[in-house]
């Protein structure tokens, strides 16, 4: 039979077409810089740390924690963070709640007792570290597990800075400190407590270490001189909780207390007061709440807390049981006096005004040199003008909080290793940030942040109980869940779906995509209908 | 009837996997063991949503049949840049026959099964030229005589084979090849045109749905529902034309969002006769949000004050959420 010509082909496979020749562009897969992991100070790797808690695998979670933070139990009580600020499902709905869970998988690691990972072998090297604050501890964490012999050595009779004599209970409690200390100690850290070392250069020779870490903080509060009966009545605030903790003879605050500053310092003074009893408890700010410097939220929780706050207002003179404040005035150029004056009931004077660095040890250390504010001067690895010898945390220029300081001790540990192989240490160059502009939240389900629990206000008043509680298994989950995965593939199977070519090639879990260029049309669907951000289109070369 | 939305998972409602879901409860387009019913080298234009559309329709009712399935294609785009002859994309058995047959040519495989004792199931498909215009007649009989085929419509609201022609799919205003943006009215004129599915619910079908290429879960869901059910069934689902209606290429997706999310393209579902279920607007925007991305709308927006016609298409998107009841919390 003579059929017609059309029908005598045998159909073949539009796949012979290869119609990626058609292409101008093409989609390039990338990761992004979240801008969380943008704003950690202590540079956490928070967006990653996220992705592994939300499959559940929370070992492996805190585990990457770790590898930039020893203490997440800590931070995620009383780092301010910054990446919730930043965080770009703030401006979709509400922040994710990164401190909660980064402090459930701390608290988890301290109830299943997990082990920091296992330390590098041994280099011989020996490095000297002076403090046992957030900075110290953590430069001795890394240093410990680069494989380096590691003496902590602190004046206090106790391991962990303005972790344990500054902040208050109620904020982070002691057995959460001790804990986490206690995981770095056991990594084979020398801990020497209550040995103040004056002679630095000394200690070292003595000692015969390879590098030297200095991290003593910043304790010596600032003082102002003000008309009073009884100078007795004038406390300073860091003093004070360093007191309280120590839990000698408690302080005699009186039943109304006056705290003057506006910093964090002060309201935690402010709210140690009431929970001792006192029936009042003022903060005089110079300035308004706009300008004060402490973080919203304590602000907000002291004021739950019945602390009141006297804006705009300086303390001018102590008389017998009351306190004279002047009124101020904002202007351009700042608050002016406007003689105007009140008389307020107080019975104690608490000043928190700042606290500067006691430079003593360091004045006679050849090299060592200091900025005219009181701090000491370090190079961009953090080593001062003396070879070998690092500074970090409050000593050093920067802003003073413990996650600033955990940074410190995380980059100087690097650079120590570096110094100590004779090698120089350079961090890997950042990616591109991963905007919100960048992302497509159409994807993202509606979900509200999960709220910590709180404690009754009643035991907020009289006791020194924790305020927060935890989050549990379920809520951590689901809150970090909520996690855009800013700039980073998360595998949700967008672009694989959308190709009108199926040229996009699922490789399996973990790893991720490829694009078939063979078929690819440059399209760009796959790089618009990503959720994440995580795909870019260049231009073909022509 | 409609999918089942998994909540608080940070993406697992609307993309289209999710490496936290359980595999059934992600897309089919997320397996790598779907059909592929249209695969690669196609020559349908950069981010065609007619083959996007013609995958994720096929490769659910492929999943749906065990693989048992027969489809019968109209003329159209989706059959000239699938099937240069010798060569196919098709990855499934597939029949054309004429532009405006394939109701009547489905009927036929249809009976052929049934006769031959298979229990092969027949899509019969095409564009909205063939369906709403020259294939009506066969497709109203195939309804009527109630025949054992899911009918399919990719509706990019043209004949755009042939180089963007008016369809009686196309909507008021819009600029086609034979509704050009001149004369007292510009573009496609008020009061003409016909919405199928409502003509597919007054033939009482077992059932009735509406979709775009924008929600795949949806979309999913209802080829997923018609396949188990025997008798005509009808869908309708939404595939913007990047060349007809003149948006980039990589906006295919956002404007049938867009279109489902401003009102213009109801999504709904009907079972005999009746709209049993609508899926909500979950960020209503404005039909301008919409008409300002495609160049087909451009002479609504080239004057010094807004087109007087926007409102009107803004009234017909009103009129679809109150009828459809698209947003539930608003009372009519
Ligand atoms: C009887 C007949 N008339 C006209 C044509 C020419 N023709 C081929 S495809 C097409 C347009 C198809 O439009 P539509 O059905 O909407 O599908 P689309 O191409 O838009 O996907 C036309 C008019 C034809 N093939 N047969
Ligand atoms: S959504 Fe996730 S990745 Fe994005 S900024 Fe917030 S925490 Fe970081
Ligand atoms: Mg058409």
């Amino acid at each position: 039979m003579k059929l017609p010509f059309a029908i005598t082909l045998d159909p073949g496979s539009s796949r012979h077409n290869h119609t990626g020749a058609w292409r101008t562009q093409r989609p390039v897969y990338v990761d992004r810089l979240p801008p969380c992991n943008a704003t950690c100070p202590a540079g956490e790797n928070i967006q990653h740390w996220l992705f592994l808690a939300e499959s559940g695998d929370y070992r492996a979670a805190w585990e990457a924690i770790l590898a930039d933070n020893p203490l997440p139990a800590v931070m995620g009580r009383a780092c301010y963070h910054t990446c919730e600020t930043a965080c770009n499902r703030a401006k979709v709905d509400e922040a994710v709640g990164i401190h909660a869970i980064e402090r459930f998988l701390g608290d988890l690691a301290i109830e299943h007792k997990w082990p920091a990972p296992p330390c590098a072998p041994a280099t011989g090297k020996k490095v000297l570290v002076i403090g046992a604050g957030p900075s110290g501890l953590a430069a001795a964490y890394h240093l410990a597990r680069l494989g380096h012999a590691v003496t902590i050595r602190d004046a206090m009779p106790r391991a962990g800075g303005m972790m344990r004599y500054g902040i208050p209970r109620y904020r982070l409690p002691r057995e959460i400190v001790d804990a986490e200390i206690q995981r770095i100690v056991d990594l084979g850290v020398t801990l020497e407590l209550g040995v103040r070392v004056d002679d630095l250069p000394g200690a070292i020779a003595a000692g015969g270490f390879d590098a030297c870490f200095a991290a003593v903080g910043a304790h010596l509060a600032k003082r102002i001189d003000l008309p009073a009966p009884d100078a007795t009545r004038i406390l300073d605030a860091i003093g004070l909780l360093r007191e309280i903790e120590q839990g000698g003879v408690a302080p005699l605050l009186g039943r109304r207390v006056v705290v003057y500053g506006g910093g964090n310092t002060a309201l935690d003074v402010a709210r140690t007061a009431r929970r001792m009893g006192a029936a009042d408890a003022v903060i005089v700010y110079r300035r308004t709440q706009a300008e004060m410097p402490a973080h919203e939220d304590e602000l907000r929780e002291a004021l739950e807390e019945g602390v009141q706050v006297r804006w705009l207002s300086t303390v001018a003179s102590l008389g017998d049981g009351d306190i004279t404040i002047e009124k101020m005035r904002m202007t351009l150029a700042g608050p002016v006096p406007t003689g105007e004056f009140e008389t307020i009931a107080g019975d104690t004077l608490v000043l928190a005004l700042g606290q500067a660095v006691d430079l003593a040890p360091l004045r006679a250390v050849p090299g060592v040199a200091f900025t005219r504010d009181g701090s000491v001067e370090v190079d961009g690895a953090l080593m001062t003008g003396h070879p070998g010898l690092f500074c970090g945390g409050d000593m050093v220029p920067a802003e003073r909080t413990i996650t600033v300081a955990v940074g410190h001790g995380k980059k100087a540990a690097r650079h120590i290793d570096a110094y100590l192989r004779g090698t120089t240490y350079a961090p890997a160059p950042k990616h591109a940030p991963a905007t919100l502009e960048r992302l497509n939240p159409w994807y993202y389900s509606d979900a509200e942040r999960t709220v910590q629990p709180q404690l009754e206000m009643a035991r907020r008043q009289g006791t020194f109980e924790e305020v927060h509680g935890g989050l549990d298994t379920s809520t951590a989950l689901f809150e970090a869940r909520r996690c855009l995965s800013c700039g980073n593939c998360f595998e949700c199977d967008n672009c694989f779906g959308v190709c009108p070519d199926n040229a996009v090639i699922k490789l399996g879990p973990g790893l991720g995509f490829r694009i078939d260029l063979d078929f690819c049309k440059g399209c760009g669907l796959c790089a618009k209908e990503c959720p994440c951000g995580a795909i870019d289109m260049i231009a073909e070369q022509t | 009837m409609s999918d089942q939305r998994i909540r608080f998972y940070q993406t697992g409602t609307f993309t289209v996997g999710n490496r936290l879901l359980d595999p059934s409860d992600r897309a089919v387009q997320a397996s790598t063991a779907r059909a592929n019913a249209l695969t690669s080298g196609h020559r349908a234009c950069q981010g065609c949503g007619e083959a996007l559309g013609a995958r994720y329709v096929l490769d659910a009712a492929m999943r749906a049949t065990g693989n048992q399935l027969i489809a019968v294609n109209a003329t159209g785009c989706l059959e000239v840049f699938t099937t240069p002859s010798p060569e196919t994309a098709w990855q499934l058995p597939w029949l054309h026959s004429l532009f405006g047959n394939a109701a009547a040519v489905a009927t036929g495989v249809a009976a052929a099964m049934r006769v031959k004792g298979k229990p092969v199931r027949v899509i019969a498909q095409g564009g909205d030229g063939g369906t709403t215009d020259i294939g009506f007649g066969c497709l109203s009989g195939m309804f009527e005589r109630n025949d054992d085929v899911l009918y399919v419509c990719y509706d990019n609201e043209g004949y755009m084979n042939t180089g963007v022609q008016r369809s009686s799919a196309t909507p008021p205003t819009a600029r086609t090849a034979t509704t050009p943006a001149m004369g007292p009215e510009r573009g496609n004129v008020f009061g003409t045109g016909k919405s199928l599915p409502l003509l597919a619910m007054a033939h009482n079908l077992p059932y009735v749905a509406t979709a775009t290429v924008a929600d795949l879960h949806d979309l999913e869901a209802k080829v997923t529902c018609a396949m188990g059910i025997h008798g005509a069934r009808y869908l309708h689902v939404l595939v913007p034309c990047p060349l007809g209606w003149g948006h980039p290429t990589d906006e295919t997706i956002r404007m049938a969002r867009l279109a489902a999310e401003c009102g213009l393209f109801p999504v709904f579902e009907a079972v005999d006769g009746e709209v049993v279920s609508s899926t909500p607007i979950r960020r209503r925007v404005p039909v301008e949000a919409y008409l300002r991305g495609q160049k087909r709308f451009a002479h609504l927006f080239d004057g010094p004050t807004p087109d007087p016609r926007i409102a009107r298409l803004q009234a017909l998107a009103d009129q679809n959420i109150r009828r459809f009841r698209l947003q539930p919390e608003v009372t009519p």
